[in-house]
């Protein structure tokens, strides 16, 4: 089977220009320079149709920047993500509209000063996939497929709740009928009531439109129940991939573990917790070799010196880690 | 042992121009020496200002208009701002989800940490409090502290600058310290190590924790007992262990339900539908009876009362399974 999505060689650097600080400081003799962050460094994978890809990692990883680059909003540096258009469930949909991106804040992406109708027919009538007469039933259509009433059309986004509003951000999404949902923080932002609501919603749109995801989280619970295989990232690089069973119960990478470990968990109950020391290094200077040596309690002189390649140590599961080399 | 803070029918209410919006209606609870307590609840529930009313920081046009709040002994409730000075980063600190509630951004953690002790103590010397500034980095998990007292908040991670508000919160060794939403900007990593040492720290010194979140999961984790909290109001109390095994409450029922985990992967979550009303129109009788399976005639009509069950338990619902009542 090919992928319907597939990712090479992916990297995209941001130059962080000078402060005001910094620029004073060089004036007066010292010597700051521009500094480049690999936001996202080499990282390849690929995904298949009808699965839910999760990603996971811990602030400033670059999992945004990963997903931008596959919703196609943010060029990469180097590298390419190549959609297998054979796949596409509509083929005559443009190219371009295939892939859609759903935000952690549904206030800041939606026009305040559009009605819902506007905001969820702007794209498809722009596109010509449908025609203004068919509007008000398109927008009608589109709000009854996230669970919205109808009745609500009129209204501007101020006047919905965050549960509604993230649901008629994903109505919009919608309406240009995508193949691939990128969803980034779809829902941290909501209640943990109505979470479940839209975790639930995303998940019956997949089933009912045959949709792919890819699904940014840092709430590692959320991650496991949705997605069919993980991606976990450390500091712009992928340090494991693994289908969810095995992501849940095998971890390979000591990193992984580390994450899983620190979940907070209802079925576990009162407990003494075991943190991984140290803090997220600078991605603007992160360490040499195995960026997780820091931190790493199995770290040796190797891991310094040398960066650990992405390697299957097992049918779909993907480690960079030098102890798989010894075993 | 009598608690350190009990908490009597608090009633803290905002008099704004749409109305009178209770925040906190009729809120009970206490917390023992060394003992955690995590008060849960969705944005908007009243967690906030229940912490708020207790460190006397509620500002017009909200007020505390009933109840006790009782401090060792003595009713917070009823002392003036000048009062509840000598107590606030004393014998009750806060901590806050942004560290930079309490951190000066312009200051030295050194300065700013001297600063909290001799405010409190006016005859210990410049010296001898930085060495409890450093002993107590120290004690939240920040190594090479000396280097550290040196530096700027700026020049922290996130859970560092926590950390840091943490150590400033149990400079004075205070009785009782309340966290809110402590933990709900770090990354699992870091949420793991604060939780641990504010773990530690408790048992040690034995100070009171209240711990506010909305995280369910997190409260299972540290607290010893948790009070759900439901429009400003408890709907259920009780230790960690009774009410994960055996919610009872429809509310804590679909909270639960709604956490997503392992065990539950490939079937939809439970989900609590509708969403919570608004707190300025509140509908007779149960605040939760438009989401609620269980709701009846009598929920639309009067306000369900506390049911008191064995081990401290309690429930403020009509449909308290038989045969639990004490
Ligand atoms: N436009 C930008 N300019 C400069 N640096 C950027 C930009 N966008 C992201 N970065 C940097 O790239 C790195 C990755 O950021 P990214 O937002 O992708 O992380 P993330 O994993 O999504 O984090 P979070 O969990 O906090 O959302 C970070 O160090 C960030 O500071
Ligand atoms: N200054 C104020 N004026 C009017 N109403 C207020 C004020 N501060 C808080 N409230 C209201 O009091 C209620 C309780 O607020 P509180 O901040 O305690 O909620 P919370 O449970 O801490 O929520 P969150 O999880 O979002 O922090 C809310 O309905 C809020 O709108
Ligand atoms: S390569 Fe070395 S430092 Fe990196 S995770 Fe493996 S053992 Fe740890
Ligand atoms: S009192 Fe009635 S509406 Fe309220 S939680 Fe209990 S059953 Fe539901
Ligand atoms: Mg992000
Ligand atoms: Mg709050």
């Amino acid at each position: 089977m090919k992928p319907i999505l597939q990712v090479q060689n992916l990297s995209k650097d941001f130059i962080k220009s000078l402060d005001l600080v910094a620029k004073g400081l060089n004036r007066i003799g010292q010597s700051y320079k521009e500094e480049v962050v690999h936001a996202v460094d080499d990282v390849n994978f690929s995904i298949f149709k009808g699965e839910i890809v999760g990603v996971v990692g811990e602030s400033g990883c670059g999992k945004s920047t990963l997903g931008r680059m596959v919703a196609g909003i943010l060029s990469p540096s180097t590298g390419s993500v190549e959609f297998d258009s054979s796949q596409a469930n509509n083929k005559e949909i443009p190219s371009a509209l295939r892939t859609q991106m759903i935000f952690q804040d549904p206030f800041s992406s939606l026009n305040p000063r559009k009605r819902v109708i506007d905001i969820v027919t702007e794209a498809p009538i722009y596109h010509k996939l449908i025609t203004p007469s068919e509007k008000r039933a398109f927008a009608t259509e589109m709000l009854q497929r996230v669970g919205l009433d109808p009745d609500t059309l009129e209204r501007y986004p101020h006047q919905f709740s965050g549960g509604q509003r993230q649901r008629v951000g994903i109505a919009r999404a919608l309406a240009v009928s995508p193949e691939f949902l990128v969803c980034d923080e779809s829902i941290a932002a909501l209640d943990v009531s109505i979470q479940a609501q839209i975790i639930n919603l995303f998940v019956d749109l997949k089933d009912t439109y045959d949709l792919t995801y890819l699904f940014i989280s840092h709430d590692i619970g959320v991650i496991e129940h949705i997605s069919d295989r993980v991606i976990v990232m450390y500091l712009g690089r992928i340090v494991e991939t693994a289908p969810i069973e095995t992501f849940v119960k095998q971890p390979n990478h000591p990193y992984t573990q580390a994450l899983l470990a620190g979940v907070p968990r209802l079925e576990v109950g009162k407990r003494q917790y075991e943190p991984i020391s140290g803090e997220i290094p600078s991605p603007l200077s992160p360490p040499t070799g195995c960026h997780f040596h820091p931190r790493c309690k199995f770290a040796t002189p190797r891991c310094k010196a040398e960066k650990p390649a992405l390697r299957e140590i097992a049918p779909a599961h993907f480690s960079a880690c030098h102890l798989n080399d010894e075993a | 042992m009598d608690p350190i803070l009990k908490i009597n029918n608090l009633q803290t209410h905002f008099f704004t121009k749409a109305g009178i919006l209770k925040a906190v209606d009729g809120v009970s609870f206490e917390i023992g020496a060394g003992e955690i307590v995590g008060l849960v609840g969705e944005s908007g529930s009243g967690k906030s200002i229940t912490g708020f009313s207790v460190m006397g920081l509620v500002d017009p046009p909200g007020k505390i208009i009933d109840g006790s709040i009782n401090f060792k002994g003595q009713d917070l409730s009823a002392l003036s701002n000048n009062q509840m000075q000598g107590f606030r980063g004393n014998r009750i600190a806060m901590i806050f989800q942004d560290p930079m509630m309490t951190l000066n951004p312009v200051l030295r953690i050194e300065t700013q940490m001297i600063e909290a002790i001799q405010a409190h103590d006016g005859s210990i010397s410049r010296e001898d409090a930085r060495i409890r500034s450093r002993d107590t980095l120290g004690l939240v998990g920040i190594s090479s502290p000396d280097e550290r007292l040196r530096a700027y908040p700026h020049q922290f991670s996130g859970g560092m600058r926590q950390r840091v508000s943490i150590a400033i919160a149990m400079l004075n060794r205070p009785d009782l310290i309340i966290a809110d939403e402590p933990t709900t900007a770090l990354d699992v990593t870091i949420q793991g190590q604060v939780i641990s040492e504010m773990q530690k720290l408790c048992r040690e010194t034995q100070t009171a924790l209240l711990w506010i979140t909305h995280d369910l999961a997190v409260v299972a984790g540290i607290a010893d007992r948790v009070c759900v909290m439901y429009a400003g109001r408890i709907v259920e109390q009780g230790s960690v262990a009774n009410i994960i095994a055996n919610p009872m409450h429809p509310y804590t029922q679909g909270l639960m339900g709604s956490v997503p985990s392992q065990n539950r992967r490939g079937k939809p979550l439970q989900q609590i539908n509708g969403m919570v009303p608004s707190m300025l129109n509140l509908p007779a009788g149960c605040a939760f009876q438009n989401r609620c399976n269980h709701a009846n005639e009598k929920c639309s009509k009067i306000q369900p009362d506390i049911t008191q069950l064995a081990d401290r338990r309690q429930v403020r619902c009509f449909n308290v399974p038989a045969g639990q009542q004490v």
